[in-house]
């Protein structure tokens, strides 16, 4: 149970130009699962690793509870960490790998054997004590490396993105295993993932980096919503929302084969933010795209011709590349309508539902 | 895939084997005939293979002329002191140059490997120099000092630490370890097969060594195997059979140790590419 605190924090290795990690600030609150998220070299594996202490910090403050750790041993930190290759020891047992940092703490071995028991039954090890890592799958020593962390009951648990070597359905069971395991260990997680939807689908509060920045720092629901900029808007959501270039005027896009009344609130922020003819990018995300006729027949002035390129059936829904005058948007729709590749199909933007962000900065309008 | 080797490259490889198997053997069954015969039949020309009567007592009084039990007691204590100190510091100077940063640690390294370019024979005189300020020459422990660090040693032993993962040393660090109890406790123990390899390299070179033993003690009862054969060998004749039959008696625990621990000599031989 812990709370962290990064201030002002800056990374920058030996003999490099740029920081890897830029001026990031993060209060991370008692009991919360933080997901650092972003393409791989964004600087989001540094960070956790100097919070870990395994790196250290070349300029600002890392707290935990009320101290500064900067200059604190890793093991000093009473934190745990769970490592992308699980790093177990090869040549210790199950029990002896969960048991190498109670030994090391001079625990009493009938404690020690209490906690590597009850940590084993909570992650279902309990038949494997005895294995050595070599004698196990992937999901069993990825439950083994939480296991290590698990008996420790540290203030803070760190995850470099955990579920990266394992296969996508294992990935997904074990997923739902952390969250639950966050459930009953009530302790401070902080997640690195490349993955978008572990991040969504784990995080009480998602931290988007790129290029070793803070993009957004929100709720699941906040980033995917209401993103802060272009790269977030991209980054969240699978397929990642269409972002075309379009010139504003009068309440009118205009550009890339698109012609669309935006709608009274976003016009609004355009007029008075003075974008009034200007350049804009305008994103829409693929299941804002509808061609049901009750969509098409409610908002006429949103409609656009479009030629299906490729229409990708996944199951319940269709993913439709359309080919709208020679720029490619992508729409999610249900997939009880049958849609064949080279035809022609009315879609309907919601507008409600539009983003718009500034062509330089990239920052939203709104 | 592997191509099984047709009939006539077998019988040509089984050949190039024999020769070799040979080569390698006969001096030994030379040594074994020689040490049975009469210094007549030793020197005789042509050679005579075979001793009429194989001479016992060739074995009775090398015996009785040298102390062995003095000899086998000095040798053990140099392997054994030279295997211990060697392999356990060559492992920490090759865990630190494998995984740990510090300054000046290429150079370090660097002048591990320029020792092992240096012919060893130049060495002799500033160690026998050192061991002879420190008041040691002559006595069992000058044995064991020249040999409880080696440079070969830390470059192998290099070669296994590096291809252990990092992470491992990063999750004990996270799980409390210092460093001392990451490199006991984690990475000596899976760089097992490398120390039983540089432990019987190092075996090896300690029983087969001549020139400092010799050199570092001259009172029999300090000398090892190899040093105190020598000292049948005479100025201006030599006894052959009796330092054949010596030398059987040196060779034989080595021979013993090698049955015992055939599979690991050749798991460490093939394992490190060494000869």
């Amino acid at each position: 149970m812990a709370e962290i605190k990064l201030e002002n924090i800056h990374k920058r290795y030996d003999n490099a130009e740029d920081d890897a990690v830029t001026d990031f600030n993060l209060e991370v609150e008692d009991n919360e699962f933080i997901v650092f998220v972003g393409p791989s070299g964004c600087g989001k594996s540094t960070t956790l690793r100097m919070i870990a202490g395994l790196e250290e910090i070349t300029e600002g403050d890392l707290y935990i509870d009320d101290d500064v750790v900067n200059d604190v041993a890793p093991k000093d930190r009473d934190i745990a960490m769970v490592f992308q290759n699980y790093a177990l020891y090869p040549h210790m047992t199950v029990f002896d790998n969960m048991a190498f940092g109670l030994k090391l703490r001079k625990m009493p071995k009938n404690e020690i054997k209490e906690r590597v028991d009850h940590a084993a039954e909570m992650l279902g090890l309990t038949d494997l004590l005895d294995r050595k890592p070599a004698a196990l799958s992937g999901g069993q020593r990825q439950r083994v490396a939480l296991g290590r962390a698990v008996v420790r009951s540290p203030k803070v648990f760190l995850m470099d993105e955990p579920l990266s070597n394992l296969d996508a359905k294992l990935r997904v069971h074990m997923r739902t295993e952390i969250a639950k395991l966050h459930e009953k260990l009530e302790t401070t997680m902080i997640y690195v993932t490349h993955d978008q939807t572990e991040a969504m689908t784990l995080a009480d509060r998602i931290v988007i980096m790129e290029a070793g920045v803070i993009q957004q720092v929100g709720s699941p629901f906040e980033v995917y919503n209401s993103p802060n900029n272009a790269f977030v808007a991209s980054f969240i959501g699978s397929p990642a929302m269409n972002l075309n270039e379009v010139t504003y005027r009068d309440g009118r896009i205009t550009g890339n084969g698109i012609d669309l009344v935006v709608s009274a609130p976003s016009k609004k922020a355009l007029d008075n933010q003075g974008y009034e003819g200007k350049t804009i990018i305008f994103g829409i995300r693929p299941e804002d795209i509808h061609t049901e006729q009750i969509a098409l027949d409610a908002s006429p002035e949103t409609v656009v011709e479009s030629t299906i390129t490729v229409a990708e059936l996944t199951g319940a829904e269709s993913i439709l590349y359309l080919d709208v005058d020679g720029t490619e948007i992508i729409a999610v729709v249900d997939a009880r309508d049958y849609h064949e590749t080279g035809s022609k199909l009315e879609v309907a933007f919601n507008m409600n539902k539009a983003h718009f962000f500034d062509k330089e900065t990239e920052h939203v309008i709104r | 895939m592997f191509k099984e080797p047709t009939n006539k490259s077998k019988v040509f490889i089984h050949i190039t084997l024999i020769i070799g198997a040979i080569a390698m053997i006969t001096p030994f069954i030379w040594m074994i005939l020689t040490s049975g015969k009469t210094q007549a039949e030793s020197t005789m020309i042509p050679p005579q293979i075979f001793p009429e009567n194989f001479q016992w007592e060739n074995y009775k009084n090398v015996w009785g002329a040298l102390p062995f039990i003095k000899f086998y007691w000095n040798t053990g204590v140099m392997i054994a002191g030279r295997v211990l100190f060697s392999t356990l510091f060559s492992a920490m100077a090759a865990f630190a140059v494998a995984k740990l940063e510090f300054p000046g640690k290429n150079i370090f390294f660097m002048l591990v490997l320029t020792q092992m370019m240096i012919p060893a024979q130049i060495f002799i005189t500033p160690q026998y120099l050192l061991v002879q300020n420190m008041g040691l020459l002559n006595t069992t422990t000058a044995l064991i000092i020249p040999g409880i660090v080696s440079a070969f040693g830390t470059f192998l032993l290099r070669q296994f630490f590096l291809q252990l993962p990092d992470d491992m040393m990063e999750a004990a660090k996270v799980d409390g370890a210092s460093i001392g109890e990451i490199f006991f406790k984690i990475y000596l123990p899976l760089a097992r097969s490398g120390l039983v390899s540089l432990g019987i390299f190092t075996a090896l070179f300690a029983y087969k060594d001549l020139m400092w033993p010799l050199i570092a003690n001259i009172s029999q009862d300090k000398m090892s195997l190899s040093a105190g054969i020598t000292t049948l060998q005479g100025q201006f004749t030599t006894n052959y059979p009796e330092l054949m039959a010596g030398s059987v008696i040196s060779i034989a625990p080595m021979v013993i140790l090698y049955i015992i621990f055939q599979k690991q000599f050749i798991e460490g031989i093939a394992s490190t590419g060494g000869k």
